[in-house]
């Protein structure tokens, strides 16, 4: 099968790990990833918060050079780009004469959040055909932050109180995904640059609850919400006056390691905190 | 703008002066940026109690829309609340009337800075500002040309040194760098000219 794909710029830099891991994935799941040529950054935060329209045209560029592929699928795997291509073809649907300096073209691809799409029934299947070490004993919790699911209007989630799609690859991977009230908690994001205080007390939360809940690690789709788990958890603990050391995987990790892909082990060596112990104590050596 | 006090941060709502002047049309400019649909809200406060950094905001959500309702421009774009929101969505995802609060949020921040009005919190506003000059510049954000010009601007490097974290952070940096998860080169993109424009743009709003 060949799709679209828009890995956005934080994959091109700090989040190589996620971005390896979905490239070794997607051979193994039989997708073909076609980059959109010369996409640009979707803007993220910072062309939201302050200049609207711009937000809403840096994206659109990037959606008329999807449409012009011959693919019916966009792949999107960083939930802020997810959503600013959202939501900008839903404001460009509704608005563009007045507002906006762009229109959109016809036959556009239907965006997807990359971790939506391998939640399907079919990528499940072939996700389950292609094993071969299940994840027996692992104990997580699935963490989707914001983007992915809010606002429902834009993004078309349906379960955004309680996104199920990171849950069912879990479990589809034979590893266990613990439920837990803090899905779709904010981390903070970009304000770990500017309001890092923030994001420890955000993060700080995150991490109470996965301790109580008793899972060994968390599973995320998104590069932000990776980092800010991941980073920083030494200073956030002693804020809290505790410790922790949750391993933090991308979910396309998880399925890497369970397809016996090659690089599992490269992918993770990029990771802050220690994110090998665990898989070793519970038997699950990732190739290198 | 008719309201001209500004804000205490700490009890913003005990410092309105006794007499108040409101601007009247403020709902309706807002609105017409939007639409945002504030003026359909029932003071609930949903929006508020579901809001994960409402710790850190001298204006709680809620108290934003009753104001952008009653007019009282002054006190919103000067707020710290505006900065702070997190634009995580929560509070339009849950609003029974369907009241675009982070929206609104995001609308009155660009209000904000073309009025001129300073931001209480400016490395807030100069990440935003910083990300656009590197996005301009290449057409794609490169972290590794952004945020050093990020930290060294908007004072964060000074700030770590004072409160002692400088040299955990370089440290962190450093084992980032080893760890290959930065770009050496920044990508540039055929299309930056049609980018540039698109940000160079004077605005409407
Ligand atoms: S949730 Fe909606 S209706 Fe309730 S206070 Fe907030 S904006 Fe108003
Ligand atoms: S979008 Fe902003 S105001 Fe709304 S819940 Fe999130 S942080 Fe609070």
């Amino acid at each position: 099968m060949k799709v679209a794909y828009y890995p956005g710029c934080s994959l091109e830099g700090t989040a190589k790990d996620y971005a390896e891991s979905i490239q070794g994935i997607c051979a193994s799941l039989g997708i073909e990833l076609e980059e959109i040529p010369d996409w640009n950054c979707c803007g993220a935060t910072a062309a939201h918060s302050i200049h609207h329209r711009a937000g809403v045209e840096l994206a659109g560029r990037t959606l008329n050079l999807a449409s012009q592929m011959p693919h019916s699928d966009l792949l999107v795997p960083c939930p802020m780009c997810f959503n600013r291509l959202k939501t900008a073809s839903w404001a460009l649907n509704r608005d563009s004469a007045n507002r906006y300096g762009i229109v959109l073209q016809d036959s556009l691809p239907s965006v997807w959040d990359l971790a939506t799409f391998l939640a399907t029934d079919a990528m499940l299947q072939t996700t389950a055909e292609n094993m071969r070490t299940p994840l027996e004993g692992l104990q997580v919790v699935s963490y989707y932050g914001c983007m992915a699911n809010r606002p429902p209007e834009i993004t078309e989630a349906d379960n955004f109180e309680n996104p199920q799609a990171l849950d069912r690859i879990i479990q589809n991977l034979g590893a266990t995904a613990i439920p837990w009230a803090y899905k779709t908690d904010c981390c903070g994001a970009s304000q770990v640059l500017s309001r890092p205080d923030i994001v420890s007390h955000l993060v700080g939360k995150l991490y109470d609850m996965a301790e109580r809940v008793g899972a060994q690690a968390i599973v995320v789709s998104c590069q932000m919400c990776q980092a800010n788990l991941d980073m920083h958890q030494e200073k956030i603990g002693a804020e809290w006056g505790k410790r922790f050391s949750f391993p933090v995987y991308y979910f396309t990790e998880l399925i890497g390691l369970a397809h016996n892909v090659s690089g599992v082990k490269r992918w993770l060596s990029r990771h802050i905190t220690d994110p090998i112990s665990l898989l070793e104590q519970l038997n699950l050596r990732g190739n290198p | 703008m008719a309201d001209s006090h500004t804000l205490d941060k700490k009890h913003p709502a005990s410092m309105l002066p006794e007499t108040i002047t409101p601007d009247v049309r403020f709902l309706q400019q807002v609105e017409a940026a939007g639409p945002f649909q504030a003026s359909a809200c029932y003071q609930c406060r949903k929006c508020t109690n579901g809001c994960p950094v409402s710790f850190a905001m001298d204006l709680y959500p809620d108290e934003v829309i009753r104001l952008v309702i009653v007019g009282l421009p002054q006190t919103v774009l000067h707020s710290q609340t505006i900065w702070v929101c997190a634009a995580c969505e929560t509070c339009t995802t849950r609003c029974p009337n369907d009241v675009k609060i982070a929206e609104l949020m995001d609308c009155l921040k660009e209000t904000a800075v073309q009025k001129g009005i300073p931001c209480p919190h400016p490395q807030i506003l100069d990440l935003h500002n910083i990300f656009l000059k590197d996005l301009k510049r290449w057409g794609r954000v490169c972290e590794t040309t952004f945020i050093p010009e990020y930290l060294l601007r908007s004072g964060m490097l000074r700030r770590m040194w004072q409160a002692h974290t400088l040299g955990a952070e370089i440290k962190l940096g450093w084992r980032m760098g080893r760890k290959g998860r930065f770009a050496l080169l920044p990508k540039t993109i055929k299309g930056k000219k049609e980018v540039r424009n698109i940000l160079g743009r004077p605005e409407k709003r």
